[in-house]
């Protein structure tokens, strides 16, 4: 193989690459990207047995060919090479070396061959549709921060990615739950979408998926089957099994019948809660609401550090309450509304809130209060 | 030398009778009104309480201690003359001691029992140092004038009024550090009172063996014997940095406690890091339906501890001991503390699915760790597990009906397994 790229192209195939390979391997060959060289293309794919990427680069092929060489150390030194230099990669097949060059730099790289290299198997997909990028940015960043990392519920450490009735009928819809707190967001459902079987998207999947969707114009092809998903641009393919369980009915955790209605301009709250969590214990974090006619007092009371007490005005009409959230998770809820003021539904202290961003509730958040 | 007698507890001054009752029941000792750190330590505590409760067993050995496969947890003084000791297979000690009358502890009573006597150490001193159900520190300096007695006079008081008011006895030792305490409260069991004086400490010492230190057990006294340190004399003959640079930090404490220096303070609360419960089976068992309920009384037993104690645990540990010996534990955090049996339970029970081991085993334990306040615990609920609340309520409610009506008042169907 004996090919030639662009410095920056590479650097994001590489960069993608490097990011999916697992820091501490134990099977040497995964620590490795697969290049593929051949028309005028080179492809990088890099895989961590769960999740597999893709990405074809333009290059200048000289002699077409593959092999294998580790990705984090393609990717350092690929990230120091000079702007605009354009880098040779060479594998002259025998003496399992990759040589890199660019200006007057040679590196020669050590390469496992290319037969060792796991490639995903090709699954058969129950649902091909094209989503834009802006509408699945939407809905796994208001979604993610939600997600579990609790081991024995492994089924909650993803994204549930479904088909559901919303608001306006069908609706594409992302669910991430720790037992704690709640995100359902919705979409309009993608033409060719409705067969789509539900799948758990797993957490590093959601991560690594974010990153082909920066550009706003960009369609991405996605296709879902009961155990893998695919995301794809025209250069980039992402490849994930879907988490093997069972996510729970969170339907029933939606609370449907609070009435007691809070509004609030959602970045001034998210600064007093901010604010008045400065005081509270490193492992509560405990902010109490107390609401009274448009009236709310957030306050902290940790014996070992001290109190804070900030008052906000409000729109609330109903009886007085007193209740306590994480600072954390008040924090997270309120900076996923960006139009809006934040609306919070609230029943008793000891009940679930919900959160929405004024009427729209293609985006709910429940949350569980805390003793305070 | 100054005197005191046991029985009616009249000092006075030298002598081997009492001078008021004619007890022969007499501590004296040049030291006997200065000193004042104490270790009060139970006479075979278990059986102690179980021959308070059935007079019967009086005058026969008895061994408390589970099953044919368990081990002896106490022997009473009968038991112990034929030779049974306490952590000897239950097996052993029937073959020396076949007429044993053998009881199932009844933990529950023992904890009462134990709070009885924590009650009268109270009226001594707020420096009390538990070690165990039946033994503790107490730390009297300063108390004389309180009390206006000596803390010999109230010690020996102790171990009357636990005789007279709660039917048990137990042995007092006497010195100037808890490490000598200790050892005094052992030299003249049962119904001991032992005094290690300052000015004696360093003879007295001189020829013990080094197993007498806390912590020197086979393992640690092999490693020393192998450098020729059988007793405190061959330790004295050791230089500080010597040790130190060959037993790392205990060498230091070996070095101090060769002199009998023993600086620990009696604290009330040296504060658990874990609290965990376990049980050997009667026979293996690989049965899930089992060991789901051995889960379930070891979490209760667990959680119980730590209400009593007011805190919580962030951690929960699942132990398993293979037929073999082979040990398996399995531990994971939990997102907020708790101390609920509930809680504990669910958890241990996840743990236990996942071991992929099918068993059979012999022991199995539960425990939890990372120990904090009890007001940080369980206080967000779980949205995907409503009934959480419910079953937590409903614990706390039964925790009211045992604490009022006794632990066997309300029981779980799933403890009867």
């Amino acid at each position: 193989m004996k090919i030639s790229i662009e410095r920056g192209t590479l650097l994001k195939a590489v960069a993608q690459a490097q990011s999916v390979v697992e820091r501490r391997n134990t099977i040497p060959i995964l620590a490795n990207v697969l290049i593929e060289a051949e028309g005028d293309t080179a492809s990088f794919r890099a895989t961590d047995l769960d999740i597999e990427v893709v990405d074809k680069a333009a290059a200048v092929v000289e002699r077409a060919g593959a092999t294998t060489v580790s990705a984090v150390l393609l990717h350092e030194i690929v990230r120091k090479l000079p702007d605009g230099a354009q880098v040779k990669l060479t594998d002259d097949g025998a003496s399992n070396r990759l040589m890199v060059e660019a200006g007057r730099s040679n590196f020669s790289l050590a390469t496992l061959p290319r037969e060792d290299f796991p490639v995903m198997a090709n699954a058969e997909y129950d649902a091909n549709f094209s989503a834009e990028a802006p509408t699945l940015r939407r809905l796994f960043d208001k979604s993610k921060f939600a997600i579990s990392t609790e081991e024995t519920r492994y089924y909650l450490n993803g994204v549930y990615m479904h088909v559901a009735d919303g608001e306006d009928g069908k609706a594409l819809r992302c669910v991430a739950t720790d037992g704690h707190r709640l995100a359902r967001i919705d979409a309009h459902l993608p033409s060719g979408a409705d067969d789509m079987p539900g799948v758990i998207v797993p957490r590093k999947t959601v991560g690594e998926l974010r990153k082909l969707l920066d550009d706003d114009e960009a369609h991405i092809a996605v296709s879902v089957s009961e155990t893998k998903v695919r995301f794809a641009t025209p250069n980039i393919t992402l490849t994930s099994k879907v988490i093997d369980g069972t996510f729970p009915d969170y339907t029933r955790v939606i609370p449907v019948g609070n009435t007691r209605k809070l509004e609030v301009d959602a970045s001034e709250f998210a600064k007093a809660v901010d604010r008045v969590a400065t005081v509270s214990s490193e492992r509560s974090r405990a902010v109490k609401m107390a609401l009274d006619e448009d009236r709310l007092v957030l306050s902290v009371n940790a014996p070992d550090s001290g109190n804070a007490e900030e008052e906000l005005a409000v729109a609330y009409g109903d009886d007085r309450l007193e209740i306590g959230f994480n600072a954390k998770y008040l924090l997270e809820i309120a900076s996923q509304v960006d139009r809006e003021n934040a609306v919070f539904m609230f029943n008793s202290s000891g009940d679930p809130t919900l959160m929405r961003e004024g009427t729209d509730t293609s985006a709910v958040y429940v949350v569980m209060p805390m003793r305070v | 030398m100054p005197a005191l007698c046991r029985t009616c507890l009249t000092q006075f001054d030298a002598g081997t009778r009492c001078p008021a009752c004619a007890s022969p029941r007499v501590m004296a000792h040049p030291e006997l009104f200065d000193l004042s750190i104490a270790h009060m330590d139970c006479d075979a505590f278990y059986a102690s309480v179980e021959k308070r409760d059935n007079p019967d067993l009086a005058d026969k050995p008895v061994i408390i201690g589970g099953g044919k496969r368990g081990v002896v947890s106490t022997a009473c003084y009968i038991a112990r003359i034929r030779g049974v000791r306490s952590a000897m297979p239950m097996f052993k000690a029937l073959q020396l001691c076949p007429e044993a009358v053998v009881v199932k502890g009844r933990m529950s009573v023992y904890v009462e029992v134990s709070r009885q006597v924590r009650a009268l150490m109270e009226d001594l001193t707020p420096a009390i140092e538990p070690l165990s159900l039946d033994e503790a520190f107490l730390d009297l300096t300063g108390t004389a004038r309180l009390h206006g007695a000596p803390p010999a006079v109230m010690l020996a008081r102790l171990v009357q009024r636990m005789e007279q008011e709660i039917g048990i006895t137990g042995s007092i030792g006497l010195s100037h550090n808890k490490f000598l305490a200790k050892v005094a409260s052992d030299l003249d069991k049962p119904r001991g009172f032992s005094v290690i004086g300052a000015a004696e400490t360093e003879d007295f010492l001189r020829d013990q063996p080094v197993r007498l230190i806390w912590g020197v057990g086979q393992a640690f006294q092999a490693s020393l014997e192998k450098v020729g340190i059988r007793t405190f004399a061959d330790l004295r003959r050791w230089d500080r940095k010597e040790l130190a640079a060959r037993f790392g930090g205990s060498g230091d404490r070996l070095w101090n406690l060769a002199w009998g220096r023993d600086h620990r303070a009696v604290t009330r609360n040296s504060r658990a890091k874990s609290i965990s419960n376990e049980t050997t089976f009667h026979d293996d068992t690989a049965s899930h339906h089992l060991l789901d309920g051995h889960i379930w009384r070891l979490s209760e037993k667990v959680a119980d501890r730590a209400k009593a104690k007011d805190i919580a645990g962030r951690v929960v540990t699942l132990k398993l001991k293979r037929a073999n010996h082979a040990l398996l534990s399995k531990r994971i955090s939990l997102r907020e503390p708790t101390q609920l049996t509930d809680k504990i339970y669910r958890t241990a029970r996840d743990l236990l699915d996942q071991v992929s081991d099918p068993g059979p085993f012999r022991l199995l334990g539960v425990g939890i760790s990372d120990l904090v306040p009890a007001a940080d615990a369980d206080s967000v609920g779980d949205l995907l597990d409503p009934g959480a609340q419910q079953r937590a309520k409903a614990e706390r409610a039964s925790d009211a009906i045992r604490d009022r009506f006794g632990s066997d008042a309300i029981v779980k169907g799933r403890a009867l397994r």
